[in-house]
Protein backbone atom coordinates (compact mmCIF):
# COMPACT_ATOMS: atom_id res chain seq x y z
CA UNK A 1 0.00 0.00 0.00
CA UNK A 2 1.42 3.65 -0.97
CA UNK A 3 1.81 5.98 1.79
CA UNK A 4 -0.23 8.87 1.79
CA UNK A 5 3.17 10.93 1.50
CA UNK A 6 4.33 9.50 -1.67
CA UNK A 7 0.44 9.28 -2.98
CA UNK A 8 0.56 13.10 -2.57
CA UNK A 9 3.82 14.19 -3.65
CA UNK A 10 2.60 12.44 -7.03
CA UNK A 11 -0.25 13.82 -7.14
CA UNK A 12 1.81 17.52 -6.43
CA UNK A 13 4.28 16.29 -9.36
CA UNK A 14 1.53 15.71 -11.95
CA UNK A 15 -0.20 19.21 -11.06
CA UNK A 16 2.99 21.17 -11.34
CA UNK A 17 3.55 19.51 -14.72
CA UNK A 18 0.22 20.11 -15.93
CA UNK A 19 0.32 23.90 -14.45
CA UNK A 20 3.78 24.00 -16.38
CA UNK A 21 2.03 22.76 -19.80
CA UNK A 22 -0.95 25.26 -19.68
CA UNK A 23 2.26 27.90 -19.37
CA UNK A 24 3.94 27.08 -22.27
CA UNK A 25 1.08 26.93 -24.19
CA UNK A 26 -0.50 30.19 -23.09
CA UNK A 27 3.63 31.30 -23.71
CA UNK A 28 3.60 29.91 -27.35
CA UNK A 29 0.35 31.52 -28.11
CA UNK A 30 1.30 35.05 -26.79
CA UNK A 31 4.77 34.48 -29.15
CA UNK A 32 2.72 33.44 -31.72
CA UNK A 33 0.73 36.76 -31.53
CA UNK A 34 3.50 39.20 -30.93
CA UNK A 35 5.41 37.80 -34.28
CA UNK A 36 1.64 38.46 -36.32
CA UNK A 37 1.52 41.50 -34.86
CA UNK A 38 5.09 42.77 -35.53
CA UNK A 39 4.25 40.89 -39.10
CA UNK A 40 1.36 43.03 -39.78
CA UNK A 41 3.48 45.84 -38.45
CA UNK A 42 6.32 45.07 -41.42
CA UNK A 43 3.34 44.98 -44.02
CA UNK A 44 1.76 47.96 -42.81
CA UNK A 45 5.30 49.47 -43.78
CA UNK A 46 6.18 47.88 -46.87
CA UNK A 47 2.36 48.86 -48.22
CA UNK A 48 3.86 52.63 -47.51
CA UNK A 49 7.03 51.65 -49.05
CA UNK A 50 5.51 50.40 -51.98
CA UNK A 51 3.06 53.23 -52.35
CA UNK A 52 6.03 56.19 -52.10
CA UNK A 53 8.14 54.48 -54.76
CA UNK A 54 4.99 53.85 -57.02
CA UNK A 55 6.56 55.81 -59.41
CA UNK A 56 9.34 53.90 -59.97
CA UNK A 57 7.21 51.00 -62.46
CA UNK A 58 5.72 47.91 -61.49
CA UNK A 59 9.49 46.53 -59.79
CA UNK A 60 8.98 44.34 -56.83
CA UNK A 61 9.79 45.80 -54.00
CA UNK A 62 12.48 43.54 -52.12
CA UNK A 63 12.98 44.91 -48.70
CA UNK A 64 14.89 41.69 -47.27
CA UNK A 65 18.41 42.32 -46.35
CA UNK A 66 19.46 39.33 -44.70
CA UNK A 67 17.42 36.84 -47.02
CA UNK A 68 17.13 35.75 -50.29
CA UNK A 69 13.96 36.56 -51.11
CA UNK A 70 13.13 36.97 -54.80
CA UNK A 71 8.73 36.84 -55.00
CA UNK A 72 6.67 39.28 -53.14
CA UNK A 73 5.12 36.73 -50.55
CA UNK A 74 5.65 38.57 -46.43
CA UNK A 75 7.56 36.43 -44.24
CA UNK A 76 4.09 35.73 -42.38
CA UNK A 77 2.42 34.96 -45.71
CA UNK A 78 4.80 32.04 -46.02
CA UNK A 79 4.68 30.51 -42.72
CA UNK A 80 0.47 30.90 -43.22
CA UNK A 81 0.93 28.89 -46.45
CA UNK A 82 3.59 26.92 -46.17
CA UNK A 83 1.76 23.70 -46.97
CA UNK A 84 1.34 25.30 -50.37
CA UNK A 85 4.51 26.72 -51.20
CA UNK A 86 5.89 23.48 -50.16
CA UNK A 87 3.94 21.45 -53.36
CA UNK A 88 6.16 21.72 -56.31
CA UNK A 89 3.00 21.64 -58.19
CA UNK A 90 1.27 25.06 -56.52
CA UNK A 91 4.49 26.49 -54.80
CA UNK A 92 5.02 30.35 -54.56
CA UNK A 93 3.50 30.98 -58.22
CA UNK A 94 0.28 29.39 -57.39
CA UNK A 95 -0.19 30.80 -53.55
CA UNK A 96 1.20 34.52 -55.47
CA UNK A 97 -1.20 34.24 -58.31
CA UNK A 98 -4.12 33.41 -55.43
CA UNK A 99 -2.61 36.18 -53.28
CA UNK A 100 -3.58 38.83 -56.15
CA UNK A 101 -6.79 36.95 -57.52
CA UNK A 102 -10.48 38.17 -56.91
CA UNK A 103 -13.46 35.65 -56.91
CA UNK A 104 -17.08 36.29 -55.97
CA UNK A 105 -19.16 33.76 -54.69
CA UNK A 106 -23.04 33.75 -55.16
CA UNK A 107 -24.99 32.23 -52.77
CA UNK A 108 -23.61 31.64 -48.72
CA UNK A 109 -25.79 28.47 -48.85
CA UNK A 110 -24.90 24.92 -49.16
CA UNK A 111 -22.30 24.87 -52.32
CA UNK A 112 -21.55 28.28 -50.98
CA UNK A 113 -20.61 28.00 -47.30
CA UNK A 114 -17.67 25.03 -47.71
CA UNK A 115 -16.62 26.74 -50.76
CA UNK A 116 -15.66 30.11 -48.94
CA UNK A 117 -14.14 28.73 -46.10
CA UNK A 118 -11.73 27.17 -48.10
CA UNK A 119 -11.21 30.39 -50.75
CA UNK A 120 -10.95 32.37 -47.41
CA UNK A 121 -8.38 30.43 -45.68
CA UNK A 122 -6.21 29.71 -48.88
CA UNK A 123 -5.56 33.20 -49.02
CA UNK A 124 -7.33 34.50 -51.89
CA UNK A 125 -6.98 38.13 -52.74
CA UNK A 126 -10.32 39.79 -52.35
CA UNK A 127 -13.44 37.42 -52.17
CA UNK A 128 -16.96 39.16 -52.86
CA UNK A 129 -19.95 37.39 -51.08
CA UNK A 130 -23.74 37.88 -52.62
CA UNK A 131 -26.57 37.00 -50.60
CA UNK A 132 -30.08 38.29 -49.63
CA UNK A 133 -31.35 35.87 -47.46
CA UNK A 134 -31.40 35.45 -43.42
CA UNK A 135 -29.55 32.12 -41.67
CA UNK A 136 -32.74 29.83 -40.63
CA UNK A 137 -32.82 27.11 -38.07
CA UNK A 138 -33.42 24.53 -40.95
CA UNK A 139 -30.18 25.60 -43.13
CA UNK A 140 -27.52 24.66 -40.50
CA UNK A 141 -27.19 20.73 -41.04
CA UNK A 142 -25.48 21.95 -44.73
CA UNK A 143 -24.70 25.53 -44.60
CA UNK A 144 -21.89 24.97 -42.27
CA UNK A 145 -20.34 28.70 -42.52
CA UNK A 146 -23.40 30.00 -40.23
CA UNK A 147 -23.16 29.40 -36.62
CA UNK A 148 -26.19 28.97 -34.18
CA UNK A 149 -25.37 33.08 -32.68
CA UNK A 150 -25.92 33.91 -36.63
CA UNK A 151 -29.94 32.40 -36.76
CA UNK A 152 -31.89 35.80 -37.78
CA UNK A 153 -29.19 38.06 -39.39
CA UNK A 154 -28.28 37.95 -42.52
CA UNK A 155 -26.29 34.99 -44.18
CA UNK A 156 -23.31 37.58 -45.72
CA UNK A 157 -22.69 39.42 -42.55
CA UNK A 158 -22.59 36.11 -40.96
CA UNK A 159 -20.53 34.32 -43.63
CA UNK A 160 -17.95 37.38 -43.42
CA UNK A 161 -17.88 37.14 -40.12
CA UNK A 162 -16.24 33.18 -40.10
CA UNK A 163 -14.04 34.27 -43.59
CA UNK A 164 -12.50 37.13 -41.24
CA UNK A 165 -11.99 34.99 -38.30
CA UNK A 166 -10.03 32.01 -40.46
CA UNK A 167 -7.95 34.75 -42.23
CA UNK A 168 -7.88 38.54 -41.70
CA UNK A 169 -5.30 39.22 -44.17
CA UNK A 170 -8.35 37.99 -47.07
CA UNK A 171 -10.74 41.22 -48.19
CA UNK A 172 -13.80 40.28 -47.75
CA UNK A 173 -16.33 42.14 -49.73
CA UNK A 174 -20.05 41.92 -48.45
CA UNK A 175 -23.35 42.14 -50.70
CA UNK A 176 -26.08 42.01 -48.98
CA UNK A 177 -28.47 41.92 -51.77
CA UNK A 178 -30.35 39.47 -54.36
CA UNK A 179 -27.96 39.68 -58.10
CA UNK A 180 -30.33 41.22 -60.70
CA UNK A 181 -29.60 42.39 -63.87
CA UNK A 182 -29.81 45.69 -62.79
CA UNK A 183 -26.67 45.26 -60.74
CA UNK A 184 -24.81 42.02 -61.67
CA UNK A 185 -22.49 43.47 -64.68
CA UNK A 186 -21.73 46.31 -61.53
CA UNK A 187 -20.66 43.45 -59.07
CA UNK A 188 -18.88 40.70 -61.30
CA UNK A 189 -16.93 43.01 -63.26
CA UNK A 190 -14.89 43.60 -60.29
CA UNK A 191 -13.85 39.76 -59.73
CA UNK A 192 -11.55 37.71 -61.72
CA UNK A 193 -13.86 34.44 -61.49
CA UNK A 194 -17.25 33.56 -60.37
CA UNK A 195 -18.49 31.27 -58.36
CA UNK A 196 -21.81 30.00 -58.60
CA UNK A 197 -23.50 28.86 -55.63
CA UNK A 198 -27.11 29.66 -56.26
CA UNK A 199 -30.10 27.69 -56.19
CA UNK A 200 -32.56 28.60 -59.29
CA UNK A 201 -32.98 28.03 -62.83
CA UNK A 202 -32.97 31.62 -63.94
CA UNK A 203 -30.27 33.01 -61.78
CA UNK A 204 -28.01 30.11 -63.30
CA UNK A 205 -28.74 31.92 -66.81
CA UNK A 206 -28.17 35.14 -65.33
CA UNK A 207 -25.10 34.56 -64.02
CA UNK A 208 -23.89 32.72 -67.02
CA UNK A 209 -25.15 35.25 -69.13
CA UNK A 210 -23.29 37.54 -67.27
CA UNK A 211 -20.21 36.22 -67.11
CA UNK A 212 -20.05 35.45 -70.96
CA UNK A 213 -20.72 39.16 -71.48
CA UNK A 214 -17.92 40.17 -69.00
CA UNK A 215 -15.69 37.57 -70.42
CA UNK A 216 -15.29 35.75 -66.58
CA UNK A 217 -14.88 32.39 -65.79
CA UNK A 218 -17.94 30.33 -64.29
CA UNK A 219 -17.29 27.81 -61.52
CA UNK A 220 -20.97 26.26 -61.40
CA UNK A 221 -21.95 23.53 -59.10
CA UNK A 222 -25.33 21.81 -57.80
CA UNK A 223 -26.41 19.97 -55.47
CA UNK A 224 -30.33 18.33 -54.55
CA UNK A 225 -31.06 15.06 -52.87
CA UNK A 226 -28.63 12.52 -52.74
CA UNK A 227 -26.42 14.00 -55.98
CA UNK A 228 -24.47 16.86 -57.47
CA UNK A 229 -22.83 18.52 -60.30
CA UNK A 230 -19.85 20.76 -61.38
CA UNK A 231 -18.24 22.38 -64.27
CA UNK A 232 -16.78 25.04 -65.28
CA UNK A 233 -18.21 27.52 -67.93
CA UNK A 234 -17.03 30.40 -70.16
CA UNK A 235 -13.04 29.36 -70.14
CA UNK A 236 -10.99 28.06 -72.21
CA UNK A 237 -12.99 27.35 -75.41
CA UNK A 238 -15.62 25.50 -72.94
CA UNK A 239 -19.16 25.98 -73.05
CA UNK A 240 -21.38 28.79 -71.33
CA UNK A 241 -24.71 26.78 -69.46
CA UNK A 242 -26.95 28.13 -72.41
CA UNK A 243 -24.54 26.25 -75.18
CA UNK A 244 -25.24 23.21 -72.43
CA UNK A 245 -29.00 24.17 -71.70
CA UNK A 246 -30.19 26.61 -74.63
CA UNK A 247 -34.05 25.99 -73.75
CA UNK A 248 -35.14 26.39 -70.04
CA UNK A 249 -36.23 22.86 -68.24
CA UNK A 250 -40.36 22.92 -67.08
CA UNK A 251 -40.67 24.46 -63.96
CA UNK A 252 -41.61 21.12 -62.75
CA UNK A 253 -38.59 19.57 -63.39
CA UNK A 254 -36.46 22.15 -61.30
CA UNK A 255 -36.66 20.73 -57.65
CA UNK A 256 -35.88 23.01 -54.64
CA UNK A 257 -33.73 21.84 -51.51
CA UNK A 258 -36.64 23.05 -49.85
CA UNK A 259 -39.11 20.69 -51.48
CA UNK A 260 -36.87 17.90 -52.09
CA UNK A 261 -34.46 17.88 -49.33
CA UNK A 262 -30.58 17.64 -49.49
CA UNK A 263 -28.11 15.33 -47.81
CA UNK A 264 -26.24 18.04 -45.71
CA UNK A 265 -22.82 16.92 -46.51
CA UNK A 266 -23.63 16.70 -50.11
CA UNK A 267 -23.26 20.17 -51.57
CA UNK A 268 -20.12 20.54 -49.05
CA UNK A 269 -18.89 18.17 -51.14
CA UNK A 270 -19.90 20.06 -54.66
CA UNK A 271 -18.67 23.09 -52.85
CA UNK A 272 -15.63 21.95 -51.74
CA UNK A 273 -14.99 21.05 -55.61
CA UNK A 274 -16.13 24.26 -56.82
CA UNK A 275 -13.47 25.72 -54.59
CA UNK A 276 -10.56 23.35 -56.09
CA UNK A 277 -11.56 24.46 -59.35
CA UNK A 278 -11.59 28.12 -58.60
CA UNK A 279 -8.19 27.94 -56.97
CA UNK A 280 -6.77 26.36 -59.39
CA UNK A 281 -7.71 28.37 -61.90
CA UNK A 282 -6.85 31.48 -59.46
CA UNK A 283 -3.75 30.40 -59.35
CA UNK A 284 -3.19 29.40 -63.05
CA UNK A 285 -2.30 25.33 -62.01
CA UNK A 286 -3.21 21.83 -63.74
CA UNK A 287 -6.22 21.16 -65.95
CA UNK A 288 -9.68 23.18 -65.04
CA UNK A 289 -13.29 21.14 -65.28
CA UNK A 290 -14.13 22.60 -68.75
CA UNK A 291 -15.64 20.96 -71.53
CA UNK A 292 -16.05 18.47 -68.99
CA UNK A 293 -18.82 17.72 -66.00
CA UNK A 294 -18.32 15.99 -62.51
CA UNK A 295 -21.48 13.86 -61.72
CA UNK A 296 -21.75 13.00 -58.06
CA UNK A 297 -23.81 10.34 -56.93
CA UNK A 298 -23.32 9.96 -53.08
CA UNK A 299 -26.05 6.97 -52.30
CA UNK A 300 -23.89 4.95 -54.79
CA UNK A 301 -20.43 6.61 -54.07
CA UNK A 302 -19.80 6.87 -57.56
CA UNK A 303 -18.19 9.87 -59.68
CA UNK A 304 -18.49 10.36 -63.22
CA UNK A 305 -16.35 12.70 -65.42
CA UNK A 306 -18.05 12.73 -68.56
CA UNK A 307 -17.05 14.96 -71.72
CA UNK A 308 -19.96 17.49 -72.37
CA UNK A 309 -19.68 19.53 -76.03
CA UNK A 310 -17.58 22.49 -76.11
CA UNK A 311 -18.39 26.22 -76.70
CA UNK A 312 -21.70 26.09 -79.70
CA UNK A 313 -21.09 28.54 -82.80
CA UNK A 314 -25.02 28.33 -82.06
CA UNK A 315 -24.84 29.45 -78.87
CA UNK A 316 -27.55 32.73 -78.55
CA UNK A 317 -25.27 34.12 -75.77
CA UNK A 318 -21.73 33.09 -76.96
CA UNK A 319 -21.58 31.97 -80.33
CA UNK A 320 -20.42 33.06 -83.35
CA UNK A 321 -23.18 35.32 -84.57
CA UNK A 322 -24.54 36.47 -80.99
CA UNK A 323 -24.55 40.35 -80.35
CA UNK A 324 -25.68 39.76 -77.07
CA UNK A 325 -24.78 42.82 -75.61
CA UNK A 326 -24.56 44.19 -71.73
CA UNK A 327 -27.32 46.33 -72.45
CA UNK A 328 -29.48 43.12 -73.79
CA UNK A 329 -28.08 41.70 -70.76
CA UNK A 330 -29.86 43.83 -68.52
CA UNK A 331 -32.98 44.34 -70.18
CA UNK A 332 -33.56 40.43 -70.36
CA UNK A 333 -36.35 38.92 -68.54
CA UNK A 334 -34.90 35.81 -66.71
CA UNK A 335 -38.06 35.19 -65.13
CA UNK A 336 -40.23 34.83 -67.50
CA UNK A 337 -37.06 32.97 -70.08
CA UNK A 338 -37.52 30.21 -67.30
CA UNK A 339 -40.76 30.75 -66.04
CA UNK A 340 -39.55 30.39 -62.77
CA UNK A 341 -38.95 33.14 -59.84
CA UNK A 342 -35.29 34.72 -59.12
CA UNK A 343 -35.81 34.59 -55.30
CA UNK A 344 -36.88 31.25 -53.65
CA UNK A 345 -39.61 32.00 -51.64
CA UNK A 346 -42.49 29.28 -52.56
CA UNK A 347 -44.97 29.40 -54.89
CA UNK A 348 -48.57 30.23 -53.59
CA UNK A 349 -51.30 28.61 -55.75
CA UNK A 350 -54.61 29.88 -55.85
CA UNK A 351 -56.36 27.32 -57.93
CA UNK A 352 -60.13 27.18 -56.20
CA UNK A 353 -63.07 29.79 -55.72
CA UNK A 354 -63.42 30.93 -52.33
CA UNK A 355 -65.87 28.66 -51.25
CA UNK A 356 -64.07 26.05 -52.07
CA UNK A 357 -61.74 26.52 -49.32
CA UNK A 358 -61.36 27.15 -44.95
CA UNK A 359 -58.34 28.83 -43.19
CA UNK A 360 -56.83 26.82 -40.68
CA UNK A 361 -58.56 28.57 -37.96
CA UNK A 362 -61.92 28.06 -39.08
CA UNK A 363 -60.48 23.94 -39.46
CA UNK A 364 -59.60 24.03 -36.01
CA UNK A 365 -63.44 25.75 -34.57
CA UNK A 366 -64.65 22.60 -37.12
CA UNK A 367 -62.45 20.07 -35.27
CA UNK A 368 -63.78 22.08 -31.34
CA UNK A 369 -67.70 22.11 -32.81
CA UNK A 370 -67.36 18.21 -33.22
CA UNK A 371 -68.42 18.45 -36.72
CA UNK A 372 -68.35 15.06 -38.66
CA UNK A 373 -65.31 15.09 -41.20
CA UNK A 374 -62.49 13.33 -43.25
CA UNK A 375 -59.41 15.17 -43.31
CA UNK A 376 -57.43 13.66 -46.04
CA UNK A 377 -53.65 14.84 -46.35
CA UNK A 378 -52.61 14.49 -49.65
CA UNK A 379 -48.20 14.82 -49.10
CA UNK A 380 -45.96 12.36 -50.08
CA UNK A 381 -46.12 9.61 -47.61
CA UNK A 382 -41.99 10.29 -46.09
CA UNK A 383 -43.79 14.16 -45.22
CA UNK A 384 -46.75 12.35 -43.55
CA UNK A 385 -44.32 10.88 -41.58
CA UNK A 386 -42.11 13.79 -40.06
CA UNK A 387 -45.61 14.90 -38.54
CA UNK A 388 -48.95 15.02 -39.21
CA UNK A 389 -52.69 16.11 -37.69
CA UNK A 390 -54.59 14.10 -35.63
CA UNK A 391 -56.89 11.69 -37.55
CA UNK A 392 -55.97 12.64 -40.76
CA UNK A 393 -55.65 9.86 -43.69
CA UNK A 394 -52.38 9.67 -45.61
CA UNK A 395 -53.41 9.70 -49.69
CA UNK A 396 -50.57 11.13 -51.46
CA UNK A 397 -51.72 13.43 -54.75
CA UNK A 398 -50.34 10.79 -57.26
CA UNK A 399 -52.46 8.29 -56.08
CA UNK A 400 -55.37 10.30 -55.34
CA UNK A 401 -57.33 8.77 -58.19
CA UNK A 402 -57.13 5.01 -57.41
CA UNK A 403 -57.53 5.79 -53.60
CA UNK A 404 -61.09 7.34 -53.79
CA UNK A 405 -63.55 4.39 -52.41
CA UNK A 406 -61.16 4.41 -49.03
CA UNK A 407 -62.31 8.64 -49.25
CA UNK A 408 -66.25 7.24 -49.52
CA UNK A 409 -65.97 4.44 -47.02
CA UNK A 410 -64.15 6.67 -44.18
CA UNK A 411 -67.15 9.48 -45.13
CA UNK A 412 -69.54 6.69 -44.68
CA UNK A 413 -68.17 5.95 -41.48
CA UNK A 414 -68.01 9.75 -40.34
CA UNK A 415 -71.85 10.24 -40.75
CA UNK A 416 -73.12 9.41 -37.66
CA UNK A 417 -76.25 11.81 -37.85
CA UNK A 418 -77.01 11.22 -41.46
CA UNK A 419 -77.03 14.42 -42.74
CA UNK A 420 -73.06 13.82 -44.27
CA UNK A 421 -69.81 14.31 -43.24
CA UNK A 422 -67.75 16.86 -44.90
CA UNK A 423 -64.41 16.71 -46.50
CA UNK A 424 -61.40 18.73 -45.82
CA UNK A 425 -58.41 18.57 -47.87
CA UNK A 426 -54.46 19.40 -46.28
CA UNK A 427 -51.05 19.04 -47.37
CA UNK A 428 -47.73 21.44 -46.33
CA UNK A 429 -47.88 24.80 -47.93
CA UNK A 430 -51.85 24.37 -49.72
CA UNK A 431 -50.59 23.99 -53.31
CA UNK A 432 -51.40 20.44 -53.61
CA UNK A 433 -54.38 20.19 -51.73
CA UNK A 434 -55.77 22.62 -53.90
CA UNK A 435 -54.85 20.63 -57.15
CA UNK A 436 -56.98 17.39 -54.72
CA UNK A 437 -59.60 19.30 -54.70
CA UNK A 438 -59.97 19.95 -58.07
CA UNK A 439 -59.53 16.20 -58.53
CA UNK A 440 -61.84 15.74 -56.08
CA UNK A 441 -64.79 17.85 -57.16
CA UNK A 442 -64.00 16.54 -60.74
CA UNK A 443 -64.92 12.71 -59.64
CA UNK A 444 -68.30 14.21 -57.67
CA UNK A 445 -66.77 14.88 -54.36
CA UNK A 446 -68.40 18.35 -54.21
CA UNK A 447 -68.20 19.37 -50.85
CA UNK A 448 -64.12 18.85 -50.70
CA UNK A 449 -62.59 21.64 -49.42
CA UNK A 450 -58.93 22.43 -49.00
CA UNK A 451 -57.45 23.94 -46.29
CA UNK A 452 -55.71 27.47 -47.19
CA UNK A 453 -52.03 27.29 -46.51
CA UNK A 454 -51.59 24.01 -45.31
CA UNK A 455 -49.76 22.37 -42.26
CA UNK A 456 -47.27 25.74 -42.17
CA UNK A 457 -50.56 27.74 -41.95
CA UNK A 458 -51.86 25.75 -38.84
CA UNK A 459 -48.30 25.89 -36.78
CA UNK A 460 -48.65 29.42 -37.79
CA UNK A 461 -52.08 30.60 -36.74
CA UNK A 462 -53.47 27.69 -34.43
CA UNK A 463 -50.55 25.88 -32.84
CA UNK A 464 -47.39 27.28 -32.59
CA UNK A 465 -45.75 23.90 -31.07
CA UNK A 466 -46.43 22.08 -34.61
CA UNK A 467 -43.84 20.97 -36.19
CA UNK A 468 -43.10 23.03 -39.45
CA UNK A 469 -39.69 21.71 -41.96
CA UNK B 1 -28.19 -5.92 -78.20
CA UNK B 2 -27.55 -5.36 -74.60
CA UNK B 3 -27.21 -2.07 -73.12
CA UNK B 4 -27.00 -0.54 -69.52
CA UNK B 5 -28.92 2.79 -68.97
CA UNK B 6 -28.67 5.23 -66.32
CA UNK B 7 -31.06 7.75 -64.50
CA UNK B 8 -30.00 10.35 -62.71
CA UNK B 9 -30.74 14.13 -61.45
CA UNK B 10 -34.40 12.89 -60.47
CA UNK B 11 -35.13 11.15 -63.66
CA UNK B 12 -35.01 7.89 -61.87
CA UNK B 13 -38.29 8.90 -60.42
CA UNK B 14 -39.85 8.13 -63.83
CA UNK B 15 -38.81 4.38 -63.40
CA UNK B 16 -39.84 3.57 -59.75
CA UNK B 17 -36.98 5.14 -58.77
CA UNK B 18 -34.55 2.02 -60.52
CA UNK B 19 -31.13 4.41 -61.39
CA UNK B 20 -29.57 1.41 -63.05
CA UNK B 21 -31.29 -1.02 -65.43
CA UNK B 22 -29.37 -3.61 -67.63
CA UNK B 23 -31.64 -4.22 -70.80
CA UNK B 24 -31.79 -6.41 -73.51
CA UNK B 25 -33.04 -4.84 -76.88
CA UNK B 26 -34.35 -6.06 -79.72
CA UNK B 27 -33.29 -3.20 -82.58
CA UNK B 28 -36.26 -3.08 -84.94
CA UNK B 29 -34.36 -2.77 -87.79
CA UNK B 30 -31.80 -5.26 -87.68
CA UNK B 31 -28.91 -5.37 -85.65
CA UNK B 32 -26.43 -3.24 -87.55
CA UNK B 33 -28.68 -0.18 -87.33
CA UNK B 34 -29.83 1.28 -83.70
CA UNK B 35 -29.93 4.69 -82.84
CA UNK B 36 -30.82 6.80 -80.08
CA UNK B 37 -33.43 7.97 -81.94
CA UNK B 38 -35.27 3.81 -81.78
CA UNK B 39 -33.58 3.91 -77.83
CA UNK B 40 -35.47 6.61 -76.57
CA UNK B 41 -39.10 5.41 -77.67
CA UNK B 42 -37.69 2.23 -76.62
CA UNK B 43 -37.24 3.85 -73.13
CA UNK B 44 -40.42 5.47 -73.04
CA UNK B 45 -42.47 2.42 -73.72
CA UNK B 46 -41.15 -0.22 -71.94
CA UNK B 47 -38.99 1.59 -68.89
CA UNK B 48 -40.85 5.48 -67.80
CA UNK B 49 -43.68 4.57 -65.88
CA UNK B 50 -45.02 7.84 -64.87
CA UNK B 51 -44.99 11.56 -66.98
CA UNK B 52 -42.96 10.98 -69.81
CA UNK B 53 -43.75 14.27 -70.80
CA UNK B 54 -40.81 14.95 -67.99
CA UNK B 55 -38.40 12.73 -70.24
CA UNK B 56 -39.44 13.39 -73.81
CA UNK B 57 -40.50 16.53 -75.76
CA UNK B 58 -41.76 15.39 -78.90
CA UNK B 59 -38.95 13.00 -80.49
CA UNK B 60 -36.06 13.96 -78.43
CA UNK B 61 -35.67 14.26 -74.56
CA UNK B 62 -37.05 17.47 -72.54
CA UNK B 63 -35.08 20.68 -72.38
CA UNK B 64 -32.42 20.52 -68.70
CA UNK B 65 -31.90 16.24 -69.73
CA UNK B 66 -28.17 15.65 -71.10
CA UNK B 67 -27.28 12.31 -72.74
CA UNK B 68 -24.42 10.82 -72.31
CA UNK B 69 -23.23 7.91 -74.77
CA UNK B 70 -19.99 6.37 -73.16
CA UNK B 71 -19.20 9.45 -70.88
CA UNK B 72 -19.56 11.65 -73.93
CA UNK B 73 -22.05 13.95 -74.51
CA UNK B 74 -24.34 12.79 -77.33
CA UNK B 75 -24.31 16.45 -79.15
CA UNK B 76 -20.43 14.94 -79.91
CA UNK B 77 -22.05 11.87 -81.36
CA UNK B 78 -25.03 12.55 -83.60
CA UNK B 79 -27.71 12.97 -81.17
CA UNK B 80 -30.47 10.94 -82.06
CA UNK B 81 -28.53 9.70 -84.60
CA UNK B 82 -25.85 8.58 -82.55
CA UNK B 83 -25.15 4.53 -83.40
CA UNK B 84 -25.65 2.32 -80.28
CA UNK B 85 -23.82 -0.94 -80.36
CA UNK B 86 -23.39 -4.12 -78.07
CA UNK B 87 -22.67 -3.35 -73.93
CA UNK B 88 -23.25 0.60 -74.94
CA UNK B 89 -23.64 2.75 -71.64
CA UNK B 90 -26.48 5.25 -72.01
CA UNK B 91 -27.19 8.10 -69.10
CA UNK B 92 -29.89 10.90 -69.07
CA UNK B 93 -29.34 12.83 -65.80
CA UNK B 94 -31.15 15.78 -65.24
CA UNK B 95 -29.49 19.48 -64.91
CA UNK B 96 -29.60 20.31 -60.66
CA UNK B 97 -30.42 23.72 -59.88
CA UNK B 98 -30.37 23.20 -55.92
CA UNK B 99 -27.67 24.31 -53.72
ZN1 LIG C 1 -22.91 29.56 -75.11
Amino acid sequence: METNGVGGSAADMSRILSELETLKTAKNDIDRRISALEAQLRDTTNIQDKNDTVSNGSCPLISAVHSNINHDLTPDSVYRYSRHLLLPSFGVQGQSNLLKSSILVIGAGGLGSPALLYLAACGVGRLGIVDHDVVELNNMHRQVIHTEAYIGQPKVKSAAATCRSINSTVQIVEYQEALRTSNALEILSQYDIVVDATDNAPSRYMISDCCVVLGKPLVSGAALGLEGQLTVYNYNGGPCYRCLFPTPPPTSACQRCSDSGVLGVVPGIIGCLQALEAIKIAGAVGEPLSGRMLLFDALSARIRIVKIRGRSSQCEVCGENSAFTQQQFKNFDYEKFTQAPLSTLPVKLNLLPEDSRISSKEYKEKIDNGEAHVLVDVRPEHHFKIVSLPNSINIPLASLEVRLPEISKALKEEDNSGSGASLYVVCRRGNDSQRAVQCLQKMGFNSARDIIGGLESWGHDVDPNFPTY
Amino acid sequence: MQLTLEFGGGLELLCESVKIHKVNVDPPNGPEKFIMKDLLSWVRTNLIKERPEMFMKGDSVRPGVLVLVNDCDWELSGQLDTTLEDKDVVVFISTLHGG
